[in-house]
């Protein structure tokens, strides 16, 4: 049995909130950058190099990317050997985006549903725990904003409607967040599974590295045709139009219900932050 | 529409809005905007919305201003603001166009109108601004001072008075009825 100490979990967890909101991960600055020759706007291709620009600040002057530095999403993968001593998980998590939150002068985004009145400290966070062979801990910060949130949805199609059900439902998304979420955007599909499931797939889904596709070859072909034809709305970088409105898309699928046909889109703005570390 | 961007060289304009410089712009002119500018999102215009129902004043005069629909992150030492672009300016659709009809003379975020809110720029002449979501830092630069001066209690979501210095900005509805985002899609829908 291994022992890891909630200690070390708070630590690592203020330690990436704050580097995931500064500092643009390598792969989606290269992902941006590779997009400006494929923009054919010129105003597409001057957004683009602003956000470059953007990150680059952000990395040089230690401020957040954008000023929503999102609700705190964590995902845990624990490995089944180790034994977590000193404390509560959860507390730990939560103490260290409380940390983050203030001392990486980021900004605080969570309300209550009603009365809105700000919790103050960035918590509760949003975590995932899930409970994988070995003994090592594997945390995934993915602070997310809220206005690319706000476009996405879980709808539960027919099975009749299958994959052209599914593209249309996507396409539908994308269409009507327009340039609210912020494109070029990143969109995480979850098919399959069911209700809930299908959502958090489709989140998983956007943690897949830009430019990489599912090991599944139909999967692989729908992302393909998928992508294209968002690109091919006009939408374009910050909805100035232009031909680069997604970065990529990605699909989790799952088995799912014989009467079912579930699927969620969670979409992503181009300041797509995520960091990990294993403990 | 003149306005698909990327030819007109950029121009520079101050706050107040002077009813002429509101009359030229077009939808895709690219713009550096300079002076005071207030920042207000959800839970101000709630506020605002209060207030005027109540026949009370609002926490400054809108006359000929611009409203920046955003919620700054905290001031890192040193600096006079954090990260500070824009939020999704649809929120405030419900409240902008009694905004407007008191004088309001810009606004700016980021995402589509509303036809009334677009409606009432045509009607009382004003217009509306994007900036680029999610470049918060670099639009932090172009802030040289900022000030709460209204509802300190909303934290991020505070009345603050900023003064901005060549903010780069798009315009995206004009007075004529143009809409920088319809023709900018419709231009590269393949």
């Amino acid at each position: 049995m291994r022992e890891i100490h909630i200690d070390d979990i708070t630590a690592a967890i203020e330690r990436l909130f704050i580097d995931a909101n500064i500092n643009l991960s390598g792969n989606m600055y290269t992902a941006i950058k590779d997009a400006i020759d494929r923009e054919a706007s010129p105003v597409g291709k001057e957004v683009l190099r602003e956000l470059l620009r953007n990150a680059d600040v952000a990395r040089e002057e230690k401020m957040p990317i954008c000023q929503d530095t999102g609700l705190a999403v964590a995902f845990l993968e624990i490995g089944q050997d180790t034994h977590i001593t000193g404390g509560d998980l959860s507390e730990a998590v939560s103490e260290g985006v409380r940390r983050a939150y203030r001392n990486g002068y980021l900004r605080k985004s969570c309300c209550h549903p009603f009365t809105r009145k700000n919790t103050g400290d960035n918590t509760p966070p949003i975590v995932h725990i899930k409970i994988v062979p070995g003994d090592r801990l594997k945390v995934t910060v993915l602070p997310k904003g809220g206005g690319s949130e706000n476009y996405g949805e879980v709808r539960m199609l027919t099975p009749s409607q299958g994959k052209e059900g599914v593209r249309a439902f996507i396409l539908e998304m994308v269409r009507k967040g327009g340039p609210n979420p912020c494109p070029p955007i990143t969109v995480g599909i979850g098919i399959g599974g069911n209700f809930e499931m299908s959502a958090l797939l489709s989140k998983e889904a956007l943690m897949v590295p830009p430019g990489e596709r599912s090991t599944d070859p139909e999967m692989a072909d729908l992302e393909r045709e998928i992508l294209e034809e968002i690109n091919r709305t006009g939408i374009g970088p910050q909805g100035y139009g232009g031909t680069v409105t997604a970065l990529d898309v990605h699909i989790k699928m799952a088995p799912c219900h014989l009467a079912s046909l579930p699927v969620a889109v969670n979409i992503q703005c181009h300041a797509h932050r995520m960091k990990e570390a294993v403990l | 529409m003149t306005g698909i961007p990327g030819n007109d060289a950029v121009r520079r304009i101050g706050t107040p809005l002077m009813d002429a410089v509101v009359g030229s712009l077009k939808a895709g002119d690219k713009v550096l905007l300079s002076g005071f500018i207030y920042t207000a999102r959800d839970a101000a215009h709630k506020r605002f919305s209060e207030a005027l129902a109540a026949g009370k004043e609002l926490p400054f005069d809108i006359k000929g201003q611009v409203i920046y629909y955003c919620g700054p992150a905290p001031a890192p030492p040193g600096r006079v603001i954090g990260s500070c672009g824009p939020t999704t300016s649809s929120r405030m659709d419900s409240y902008a166009p009694g905004l407007i009809s008191l004088g309001l003379g810009g606004m700016i975020g980021k995402g589509k109108r509303s036809d009334q809110v677009k409606q009432a720029l045509i009607e009382h002449r004003a217009v509306y601004f994007g900036a680029t979501g999610g470049a918060g830092a670099l639009l932090a630069r172009a802030v040289v001072a900022a000030d709460v001066i209204a509802y300190e209690d909303l934290g991020p979501e505070a009345v603050v008075r900023l003064e901005v210095r060549d903010m780069p900005l798009f315009v995206i509805n004009d007075i004529f009825g143009n809409d920088l985002y319809e023709a900018g899609t419709e231009r590269y829908r393949r």
